[in-house]
């Protein structure tokens, strides 16, 4: 298995992300993450969708999107080329004891502190699924009490833009 | 985008020969597979702007994107537009018994016509119902239009009575569907749907109207732009890629062509001939396409699979070659796809780019239309020819016949005195002909009549193949008759298939529809029976259905047929075989049932069991071809 991320521009319609979705569990093929949010263009929805599969079948998951009516656009994101992030939300234990602890951990990783009571404290984060799995574990013996995760985000290095040529179709259509 | 106006080859096709001939039949078929179903002749008018009723517009669009015929069944939610509908001049309603029937019945009628098939149903229940003709469909790439009523808009969410979210259902099994609560988006989503279904790979598209927006006032307009900017079938081949087949086409030297259902969809029976006539290579038709290429042709091997011909079977096993059109590598086709013609080099052509490679990997991918593929392949393979010779076939051919002398398609007489099923299925074939519509249920009966009955046209042979949907027959020799009633269509079911659907008859009987059914009555579910003989120690377990011979004949299918206003024959010797299928095709003012009692010890040979490879086909119970002698 290898991972694969792929940026999917559809029709800002109802039901699309059902669509995509519903794809995804009918043929059989494993999500990882999803993430789905408006673009630069109101028309258009980015779907960032990040698979389980060997190259095979990421050629089949590719094709089978593709028919979906709503589908303008399939780019797979290459992770050398494309940046890729999650935001994560964690709330852990930190009292008087331990906190000074927890800021360290915080300072290290370059997160945010963005909510405090006397015995917990909540930390934003973004960054690469693998920083963040290392932000987690040094958490961890703090005492994690509860974790919100986005799903991974992404988007193609250099000037170039997957939505110009999409909108065009949208537009001419 | 607006919709498509006739093409001038369909023009042509129209008044290429007189209406009614076989010929006209054939090219009108072949000319309509093509495109929206546009009635002859006619242009879609051009409507500026009128202020109607939702329901108004909903009519009015089916009209204006050239319906014919709607097969349905009214309730609460469809109930304003079956008021204007009423009085459309243009659109024959044919009131169904079961929302099923209506659904099996224009895909019958699409498959035997290429036009879109319309159904109509009502919510929940009546929407509910067309599952399983909208799977079927999408299965076997049937231009299909389901609409159906829904709850009021505001009322949709809510539990409300005869509602079901059918978009959702039906999701996984149309190749698109709308929910419309504007009526303002009527005509434009109709325009849509149509386009949808009948272009690309053809399929169902589900529209889905609430009651409201049928009930509120709107603007009909026409013709509508089409706003699709994620849809653009690939019709055009890589001319590359065509280069590349006709070369290994033009070198092979035990090549096999590969035919499915897709040739005729598109429509390239026609130009696919020249290709047959110009390589020399075997062709081998499966389920979908018996018909694409005449049974009679000399290089033509019969049906490939798990109950094809020994020979088909032998050929793609043993091929370096496979040329594919339009088929896709289905498991009744391939066996244990791991072992599936394990020297042949691939070829795949097909207008869905998701086929390709999705069973077996190929070695030159060709994505477009089959009739522009098979019509550029034609002229690059000349060129290949005309540079390199013909190919060398000749001991590929010697390895052939040897295979069609040694196990030509048959069948043992029966030895319990009752008909021998395939005699039957054959003599109707030879007495009904080449230009009737043979329409089958699914399972033995099935299996035979694509095996034994020597189909020489396109669009005449008519059977569920990706679903497997038993009932499949009587509502869509239905709809076939309704698209093509010149032709005689015989409905072959089974005595099984026949008890899902058979209220259809009495669609048939009052609306001047004179099927025939051919109902090979074995008394049981004849193929789950014949697995049970083979593979489960003959334990029949709830395989017996007690209609045949000597059983309490429930229900009597002559007593059921004279019921529902049709004639009912019965026939239990073979004496009577040719005699009754003479008189049934002398009746036409009503649908006739011919119920043939057969041995329901008969089975269908060959067969590959399921999973198991295809070098394993038994020509008959425990008789496997000895490949090695002649390798």
């Amino acid at each position: 298995m290898s991972r694969h991320t792929l940026s999917v521009l559809v029709e800002n319609k109802p039901g699309v992300l059902t669509r995509v979705a519903g794809l995804f569990a009918r043929r059989a093929f494993n999500i990882h993450s999803l993430a789905v949010g408006p673009t630069e263009h109101d028309e258009i929805s980015r779907i960032t969708v990040v698979v389980d599969v060997e190259d095979h079948p990421l050629e089949q998951v590719t094709k089978q999107l593709n028919k979906l009516i709503h589908v303008i656009k399939i780019v797979e994101l290459d992770p050398e080329s494309s940046v890729q992030r999650e935001l994560l939300l964690v709330k852990v234990k930190a009292d008087a004891a331990t906190r000074a602890g927890v800021l360290e951990v915080v300072e290290l990783f370059r997160a945010r502190v963005v909510d405090v009571v006397p015995d917990t404290v909540v930390i934003e984060a973004t960054g690469t699924s693998a920083k963040l799995s290392a932000l987690l574990n040094a958490l961890e013996p703090y005492g994690v009490r509860e974790i919100v995760k986005s799903g991974t985000l992404a988007v193609g290095r250099g000037s170039r833009s997957i939505t110009d040529r999409a909108l065009e179709r949208v537009r001419s259509a | 985008m607006v919709q498509p106006n006739p093409t001038p080859a369909q023009v042509a096709a129209r008044t290429s020969s007189a209406p009614g001939s076989p010929a006209s039949l054939a090219a009108r078929a072949e000319a309509r597979s093509r495109g929206v179903g546009v009635p002859d002749g006619t242009k879609p008018p051009t409507v500026r702007e009128e202020n109607v009723t939702g329901a108004q517009s909903i009519v009015k669009s089916l009209e204006a994107v050239g319906a014919e015929v709607v097969f349905g069944i009214p309730g609460g939610a469809i109930l304003p537009t079956y008021d204007p509908l009423m009085d459309s001049k243009a659109l024959r309603h044919i009131l169904v018994r079961h929302e099923q029937g209506g659904g099996h019945a224009a895909s019958g009628y699409a498959h035997a016509t290429g036009k879109v098939g319309v159904t109509m149903a009502t919510s929940g229940p009546g929407a509910t119902n067309l599952v399983t003709p909208i799977a079927d469909a999408n299965m076997d790439s049937i231009p299909m239009v389901a609409i159906t009523g829904q709850v009021g808009a505001p009322m949709i969410g809510t539990d409300a009575f005869q509602e079901a979210d059918i978009v959702g259902i039906t999701m996984p099994i149309t190749k698109h569907s709308y929910l419309v609560t504007d009526p303002d988006e009527i005509p434009r989503t109709i325009a849509e749907a149509f386009h949808i279904a009948s272009t690309g790979r053809p399929g169902p598209v589900l529209v889905d109207i609430a009651k409201s927006a049928m009930q509120s006032r709107t603007t009909f307009s026409w013709p509508q732009e089409l706003a699709l900017p994620g849809y653009h079938p690939v019709t055009k081949p890589h001319a590359k890629q065509i280069r590349e087949a006709a070369r290994l086409l033009a070198t092979a030297r035990r090549p096999v062509l590969y035919v499915g259902g897709g040739v005729i969809r598109a429509g390239a029976s026609a130009v696919l001939r020249r290709l047959v006539d110009l390589s020399g290579a075997p062709v081998v038709t499966t389920l979908m396409a018996r018909g694409a290429v005449p049974d009679s042709h000399p290089q033509h091997l019969g049906m490939p699979g798990m109950h094809g011909t020994v020979p088909a079977v032998a050929a793609l096993q043993k091929a370096d070659l496979i040329v594919t059109l339009g088929a896709r590598f289905d498991d009744r086709v391939t066996g244990k796809l791991s072992s599936f013609a394990p020297h042949a080099a691939i070829v795949h052509a097909d207008v869905d780019p998701a086929e390709i490679g999705k069973n077996r990997e190929v070695d030159v991918p060709i994505v477009g239309d089959l009739r522009e593929i098979i019509g550029e392949l034609v002229p690059a393979l000349e060129q290949e020819q005309a540079t390199s010779g013909k190919p060398d076939v000749e001991a590929w051919w010697h390895q052939i016949d040897t295979w069609r002398t040694t196990y030509p398609l048959g069948y043992s007489p029966t030895d319990d005195g009752h008909l021998a099923p395939q005699h039957v299925i054959s003599r109707l074939g030879e007495l009904a002909g080449p230009e009737a519509i043979y329409v089958a249920g699914v399972g033995q009966h099935q299996m035979w009549a694509a095996q034994f009955i020597r189909y020489e046209n396109p669009r005449t042979w008519i059977n569920s193949g990706g679903l497997g949907t038993m009932g499949y027959a009587v509502p869509a020799a239905m709809g076939a008759k309704v698209g093509e009633p010149d032709r005689d269509v015989w409905a072959i079911d089974g005595d099984g298939c026949f008890q899902m659907t058979n209220q259809e008859l009495a669609t048939c009987a009052i609306n001047d529809i004179p099927i025939k059914v051919a109902l090979i009555n074995n008394s049981s579910l004849g193929m789950v029976r014949q697995w049970q003989t083979l593979f489960y120690n003959q334990r029949y377990s709830n395989t017996d259905l007690h209609t045949g011979h000597g059983t309490v004949r429930i229900p009597d299918f002559v007593k059921l047929a004279e019921a529902y206003g049709c004639a009912g024959i019965r026939v239990e010797h073979e004496r009577d075989v040719d005699e009754a299928i003479r008189k049934a095709n002398e009746i036409d003012d009503r649908p006739v049932v011919v119920d043939f009692t057969v041995s329901r010890d008969a089975m269908v040979w060959p067969m590959v069991a399921a999973g198991v490879s295809n070098d394993d086909i038994q020509y008959a119970r425990g008789i496997s071809p000895a490949w090695d002698r002649e390798d």
